[in-house]
Order: C-alpha cells, then structure tokens, then sequence
C-alpha cells in the first residue's frame, strides 16, 4: 500500500525511518481536527486496554495519554509507582508478567531508568509506547514538537531551532533535536557548558550568549526546563545565575519579536528560572498548541501501533 | 485496472453515461428536496467527487448545497482484521452546522452496507440532523445489514467475489464503471 511495515512498539526517534515520521505527522492532522468536534471521541479502539505505567512523577504526558486513549475510546488504567508494589520490591520482570497476564494492548511507561520501555517491549506482546525513559529518549514529545513547528512552517525545511538550557539531563532535548535535523531543520543550542555534552549531537551548532543565537536568526527558540529533581551534582552556580545567562526574559522577549521568532517549551514551565511571568505572555508562544498538539500526536501513535495480539 | 489475464474488466457505465447519470441523481435530489436546508457529504475518496459532480450539476440550475467530507477510517469495524493495513487519514471537512439540516450522504458503490453504518457513525458525532439520506452511482446489492440507499444511479446485479470499481477523471487515471472478476484462468 503505502511502503510501510507494521510497527509494533515506539522507542524511540532514531530507529524510525523518515516515511514513518511522515506518517505519523500526517495523520495526527485529522486527528486534530476531531477536537473542533461536538463529541470529540472516535470508536476506533473500543474495547481495547491502554496501560499508563509511570515510576516518575508526571502530570502532563500521562494524562496527555489518557486523554489519546480516552478519545479513541479505549478504556485506560493508570499504575502509579506509590501506589503499586512496585514499592514492595517487585522485580520489573515480575512487573511484566502481571502486566502480561492483563492482556492489555498498548502498554505507556515512563521510568527514571534508560531502556526500561526497550526491556518490556521484548517481554510483553503489548504494543509499548515510551513515555520517557532516563535521559534517553521521550519520542512523542519529539513528535509534537515536529507537529508544532511544522503547523508554523509548512516550508520546514532549512529553518532553525536553537534549544536552551540542560541538555545533559533532557531526553526531550536529545529526542526532538535528532527528529528535527532527520526532517531537515536546522538545530542550533546554548546552554551552560557543564549541560551540553560534546559530541552527543554533532549536527547542533554550539552557540555562547543570547546575543550570538539572535545573529543566527532562528526561526523558534525552545527552552528546556531546568530540571532541578536531577541536579543531583551543581552543574550551574545558582538559579539567579542561569537565568541572567540563558533564561527568557523582556528584553530577550522583544528580541525575538523583532525576529519573528516563536517560543516552545515542553513543560512544566519554572516561571522565575528558565522564563519570566512577563515572557510566557509572548504572543508567538506555542506551549499551549504544543500541549494540543502531544493529545493528536498520541492519537495517531495509539492508531499506528500493533500489538502483536491483534497480528493474530 | 489490471492487465493480469485471470481478471476479467467490462465496463458498465462509459463516462458519457456517468454524466447522465449523475445528471438524473441532481434532477431527482433536487425535485425531493425542495425548499429544504439541504448539506451533501461524501465519503472519502469517491464519495466525495461523486457529491461534488451532483453539486455542480445543481449549481448551474441555480441550487446550492455545502458539501463536506467524511473519512471514515476510524469507525470501521474490521479494526483487528486489518493486521498490517497502515491507512492514512483524511480530514474530515463538515464546515457547516448539521444540526436540523436534512443531510444526503454519497458514497459510490454501496455492497455490505458497512461503509456507510461506519459513516453514519461519524456524521452523527457533528450533531443531529433532521434527516438523513443515502446517494449512490451503484448499488451491487449483498447487504449484510439493514441500510438502503435512497437516491441510485444504477442497479447492477453481481457475484458476491466480484467488483464494481468506479474510476473519476479527478481520483483517477481513467473514468468509468467496471466490473471486474477473477476468472480463475491461469495465474
């Protein structure tokens, strides 16, 4: 039909090849387009079960899913790690098993661990979908981003993204800058020198001050959230300190209005660290299209993958 | 359609008589629909030229109709059963309230029926229309649930494994209907 190979789980954005973004990208579109909708939900997967396993705090990305899952009508069941026996000394594999024994057919996790979702992919029949996984990967934050910036410029290629702040600790950093420069945008980064590690993303252009990422032009500026749950070591002297040297601010604010620039974050936005209350009132901010966004681009995931149950 | 020779292709309708055809389905929607609130919506992807032609025709008589489009995709029942199929979605486009409006649905070919309780599905979740009717060029019978056409171009009477396959000039490469059947002559 259209080339592609039924996929079973999504890991993450390098093994994906460039007809696959596509068509993710493409059909989270109309997918969007249910939201102008009286009813918002379609029947597509009634009757199948869609299980958010998150061992890390999160508020967006899960209820982002269950409101995918919701919409397409699949009945969804959170794990939380307070709340399961995770806490009692489960063993991830005997995790799995119960998991198994479910029978659910796509299975969201988001461990504090790299290659935890790699792991229950191989185990479980269930279609798993990474919701982030250590500072490895968070593939369909990456995709909404790509929904985002493309809805902005449908002549997306050649254009420029610089990405702010800790790029050590941030997968959505790694994830969306590797599904960017695969779509042909040009990514740029700033961020104090002890959270931009050399060599991970050779095709980035290394920026030092504001000043030399505003001579570069960018077409979007995505900040990161300073991840203060990972400062585990002091990367950066001091929050005041951050914000003076990468944060978002008025004048920088007016800067990128002069540029015609758009704002990204991928939230929880630190008001006060990596942007100003001021600044989050900018009127070419996508945070919240972006957060519109991730619901379509899940919608469209959930569509795409095939547990291997229903290959039977 | 195919050039393998265990296919057999006759045409049943030639593009002249689509025309006419298309010509009686506007005369007769318009003459029944008179003085109403009326909204086309075509079934993706023949479906929706199909109700496009029949707009057109009643254009020039100085009649117009919105027309929108549904992909119905998402509603089809044989989810499971399509294992390794990766459809790709269209917009569904239905720019006006539906709501009180008496709706004709079209879709090209009406067989099982089950295009069409999918697409019935979809056009409810835009709201509640006042009515709604069905339009199809070809009715080929085999109905595996109780859905009727209301408006048909044409009746054809078929096998149950052969096709009626409907080729638009703006989908296609060609334009025509054929029927087309595997003869199970040599592969």
């Amino acid at each position: 039909m259209n080339g592609l190979k039924p996929r079973k789980d999504l890991l993450d954005i390098e093994s994906l090849s460039l007809d696959e973004i596509e068509y993710v990208l493409e059909n989270a579109v109309p997918f969007k387009q249910l939201f102008q909708r009286s009813v918002k939900k379609v029947p597509t997967l009634r009757g199948k079960t869609v299980l958010n396993l998150f061992y890390e705090p999160s508020t967006r990305t899960s209820s982002s899913f269950e409101v995918a899952a919701n919409r397409m009508s699949a009945d969804v069941t959170n794990f939380t790690i307070s709340s399961s026996s995770v806490v009692k000394g489960e063993s991830l594999l005997d995790t799995i098993e119960t998991l198994q024994a479910m029978r659910s057919d796509y299975i969201v996790i988001r461990h504090q661990a790299a290659g935890v979702p790699g792991i229950v992919a191989k185990h479980t029949r269930a279609s798993v979908l990474n919701a982030g996984d250590g500072y490895h990967a968070h593939p369909t934050q990456a995709l909404l981003d790509a929904m985002t910036f493309r809805e902005v410029y449908p002549d997306f290629r050649g254009r420029k993204v610089v990405i702010v702040g800790d790029l050590l600790h941030s997968r959505v950093a790694r994830s969306t800058s590797t599904l960017f420069n695969k779509l042909g945008i040009e990514v740029g980064v700033l961020g104090p020198g002890s959270l931009v590690p050399e060599g991970r993303h050779d095709f980035m252009q290394r920026f030092g001050s504001w000043d030399e990422v505003f001579d570069w032009k960018p077409d979007a500026v995505y900040l990161l959230r300073v991840q203060m749950e990972r400062q585990e070591g002091q990367f950066f002297p001091s929050i005041a300190e951050y914000h003076k040297m990468y944060g978002m601010h008025s004048e920088r604010v007016q800067r990128m209005r002069e540029l015609d620039c758009y704002l990204m974050h991928p939230g929880p936005v630190n008001r006060g660290v990596e942007i100003t209350d001021e600044a989050m009132g900018y009127e070419k901010s996508l945070i919240s299209t972006q957060v519109e966004n991730g619901i379509a681009v899940r919608m469209a995931v959930l569509h795409w993958l095939k547990p291997e149950t229903q290959l039977d | 359609m195919s050039d393998r020779p265990d296919i057999s292709t006759e045409e049943i309708l030639s593009p002249e008589r689509i025309e006419e055809t298309i010509s009686i389905l506007a005369h007769e929607v318009a003459s029944r629909c008179e003085g109403e609130e009326v909204a086309f919506v075509g079934i993706f992807t023949r479906g929706v030229t199909l109700a496009r032609r029949v707009a057109a025709v009643l254009e020039q008589r100085g009649i117009s109709y919105p027309v929108g489009t549904l992909d119905i995709s998402l509603y089809r029942d044989d989810f499971d059963n399509h294992g390794t199929a990766l459809p790709r979605l269209e917009s569904s486009d239905v720019p006006f309230a539906i709501d009180g409006t008496r709706v004709i649905l079209f879709d090209e070919v009406i067989f099982t029926g089950r295009t069409i309780r999918a697409a019935l599905d979809g056009l409810m979740d835009y709201g509640r229309p006042a009515k709604i009717e069905l339009a199809v060029l070809v009715d080929r019978g085999h109905r595996e649930i109780p859905i009727q056409p209301d408006y048909v171009g044409l009746t054809v009477e078929t096998q149950f494994d052969e096709y009626v396959k409907v080729r638009f000039r703006e989908d296609d490469d060609k334009e025509g209907v054929f029927m087309v059947k595997e003869t199970g002559g040599e592969k």
